[in-house]
């Protein structure tokens, strides 16, 4: 399997789809002429043309919209938005149009869209433009809620998420645009709604998703060394959530911790956590550890902006502390 | 009030192009009379209680929806504001389903699950009625956007109302409009109020609107909306313009509700002169009036529309009130489309 990195395994995707269905089209602001703020769509005005790869002007509200008005009427239009943050000034067209439509229509519109966005923090980017706004729209029912940790994930995911005939929002954790990963050669989708075991253990369950992935990675080797085996599980989608997955893998381990990389008010972990306290409190031996980004806006200094974001340590240090209890 | 082009030739087809207009002239009558009536027989349903939630009446503004719904073709998209009742029976929505819907009965256009301010009929191309004020103007450039890349021949008219120009998605999208020369027609119904806000109030740059299409290089004009074929007329050059140059178009319309914003509206913001000067104008005294002085159809023509009018209403009703409720097991139906 040839490894690439995420940014390429995304545009892999949007080719692809590009490729076979005439419908699709990208919409977003210096997608076309620039290249893309993060080069996801760079090349591709020179090899799809205008008509198909619109360079917009700085109106999210109304780009968004737009789209969501050409997948009314057949498109199957892309959207990027340089920043999930840049979801705020959208957010009535994504929740009262994109999300409502169907709904409030009875099931006579369908809106076959993907809103591609780069999320989180970790850059230096400060508070407008670091902040984890899937946690938001993953509670709009309507709405389908992705965000891959891994370039594997991100093009089957991405694959599943243009085929639906349902709005998605696909967020891309920025920090992972330059990260490698084996991309299998043969097609594959990823079933939206999948969580996935990245490495299987014993002694306690890791959860997280998009960057909280490597944190959890890092702590699951702190842990090795002191012989706490720790099985990981990528939540992939926020909605909906596999809650079977993450189920299976505590009545294995009977301990869970649940990591956001957002802040961890409102975090989506808060969610998932209370709905496997109701269900599979029978099995879980100790307490649900939460571990977020702490609940301030987001500095722009290096050392203040990292004392924000959740680490390995803090996380082997919480376990150490709540569970094992040394 | 324009006039009736009378062509009193001998020959036959121009005899028969008279009574072609002649029969629409009375369409338009039939129409504006049948929204009047379906708007009252609202009112007079939310007393009741039949209908709930906010509501929100055309009655005034009939001329403006009237005149230039007539105007299109079945590939056009319509996309409007909240009060879309009008709207929605213009473009020849059913009556018995769009009545159902207030009620919020299964048999609604929408299940009952969208309700006065979101009526929907996909396949009249009626996308709705919006209820977040301008939240349809980029709703609007996305299905223009889709004609214009299907190569469809198709355009979008976007009523909206002097309110939602104070949005910003009102700027947005007549700047994209005009820079992806997109097919679209901009209504602007400008009935003076915002809900309760006088345009004097709340609007930089005077009561007239149009004007400022010229900002984003959009050709407008104003019409008067209380005169159905003004309306009617101005459509039909506007709509021709779009077709031709696949370029957008700005219409004003410049209307008035006789009635409150909804049925809770106490008007305290206005007087009620301003009320009475303007329903000196009412399409459905004016414009019955002008039909039958122009000789188009005499009064047991016009009883015999309204009669038909009022039953179709009253039927419209009776369906509404004995369809059935949804059911509960119908709440998580329609939300994803199962792929």
């Amino acid at each position: 399997m040839p490894e690439i990195v995420m940014r390429e395994a995304i545009k892999m995707g949007l080719n692809e789809a590009l490729e076979n269905d005439p419908n699709v089209l990208i919409l977003g602001e210096d997608i076309g002429a620039y290249g893309g703020a993060y080069a996801v769509t760079d090349g591709f005005l020179e090899k799809f043309g205008a008509e198909r790869i619109k360079d917009t002007p700085i109106s999210e509200a109304t780009f968004i919209g737009t789209g969501i008005g050409a997948a009314s009427a057949g498109l199957r239009p892309i959207i990027e938005l340089m920043s999930i943050s840049f979801s705020l000034v959208g957010f009535d067209q994504i929740v009262n149009m994109a999300a409502n439509l169907r709904y409030m229509s009875g099931g006579q519109i369908d809106v076959p869209m993907v809103i591609r966005a780069p999320t989180g923090a970790g850059v230096q980017l400060a508070a407008t433009h670091s902040q984890s706004f899937e946690t938001w729209l993953a509670e709009v029912p309507g709405l389908y809620c992705v965000c891959p940790s891994n370039p594997k994930d991100a093009l089957g995911l991405l694959r599943t998420s243009i085929k639906t005939n349902n709005p998605v929002i696909f967020a891309e954790p920025a920090l992972l645009y330059g990260i490698k990963g084996e991309v299998p050669e043969e097609y594959y989708e990823i079933p939206l709604g999948s969580a996935s075991v990245s490495k299987e253990g014993e002694d306690i369950t890791l959860l997280s998703y998009g960057a909280g992935m490597g944190v959890i990675n890092e702590a699951s080797k702190i842990l090795s060394e002191r012989n706490i085996s720790a099985e990981l599980i990528d939540l992939r989608s926020l909605n909906p959530i596999d809650y079977k997955t993450i189920g299976k893998s505590i009545k294995k381990t009977n301990h869970l911790l649940a990591l956001d990389t957002s802040r961890k008010n409102g975090g989506i972990m808060g969610e998932v956590v209370s709905n496997i306290q109701e269900d599979f409190n029978d099995w879980l031996d100790g307490p649900i550890i939460r571990v977020g980004a702490k609940d301030v806006p987001w500095p722009y200094n290096k050392n203040l902006e990292r004392a924000v974001y959740p680490s390995a340590e803090n996380i082997v240090t919480t376990i150490l502390k709540k569970l094992i209890k040394v | 009030m324009a006039t009736l082009k009378q062509e009193k030739n001998n020959k036959n087809i121009k005899l028969s192009k008279v009574d072609d207009e002649k029969k629409e002239m009375l369409e338009l009558y039939k129409q504006m009379f049948l929204i009047r009536q379906f708007e009252l027989a609202c009112g007079e349903n939310y007393s009741k209680g039949n209908i709930r939630g906010f509501l929100h009446l055309y009655i005034g503004q009939e001329a403006t929806g009237v005149g230039s719904i007539s105007c299109l073709n079945d590939e056009d998209y319509i996309v409007t504001h909240y009060r879309d009742h009008g709207h929605a029976l213009a473009r020849g929505l059913d009556v018995n389903r769009s009545m159902a819907e207030l009620f919020g009965k299964s048999s609604g256009l929408s299940k009952g699950k969208g309700g006065s301010m979101h009526l929907f009929d996909s396949g009249k191309k009626f996308m709705g009625g919006h209820a977040i004020v301008g939240g349809q103007f980029p709703l609007a450039t996305g299905l223009a956007l889709a004609c214009q890349y299907k190569k469809t021949g198709g355009l979008v008219v976007c009523f909206f109302g002097d309110g939602s120009t104070n949005q910003g998605t009102y700027h947005e999208a007549l700047n994209l409009a005009s820079v992806w020369k997109l097919p679209i027609l901009f209504i602007l119904e400008n009935n003076k109020y915002g809900m309760g806000s006088s345009i004097d109030r709340v609007r930089a740059g005077g009561e007239d609107f149009y004007t400022g299409a010229n900002t984003y290089d959009i050709p407008a004009a104003q019409v008067d909306g209380m005169d159905v074929l003004a309306v009617k007329e101005a459509t039909k050059i506007a709509v021709d313009k779009v077709r031709q140059n696949g370029e957008p178009f700005y219409l004003e319309c410049k209307t008035f509700r006789f009635v409150g914003h909804s049925l809770a509206d106490g008007q305290k913001y206005r007087n009620t002169d301003e009320i009475k000067e303007w329903e000196k104008k009412d399409p459905l005294i004016k414009f019955p009036e002008w039909i039958l002085s122009a000789g188009i159809a005499n009064k047991i023509d016009l009883e015999k529309i309204q009669e038909e009018v009022n039953h179709k209403v009253e039927e419209a009703v009776n369906f509404a009130e004995t369809s059935l409720e949804p059911k509960i097991s119908e709440l998580y139906d329609d939300i994803y489309k199962l792929d």
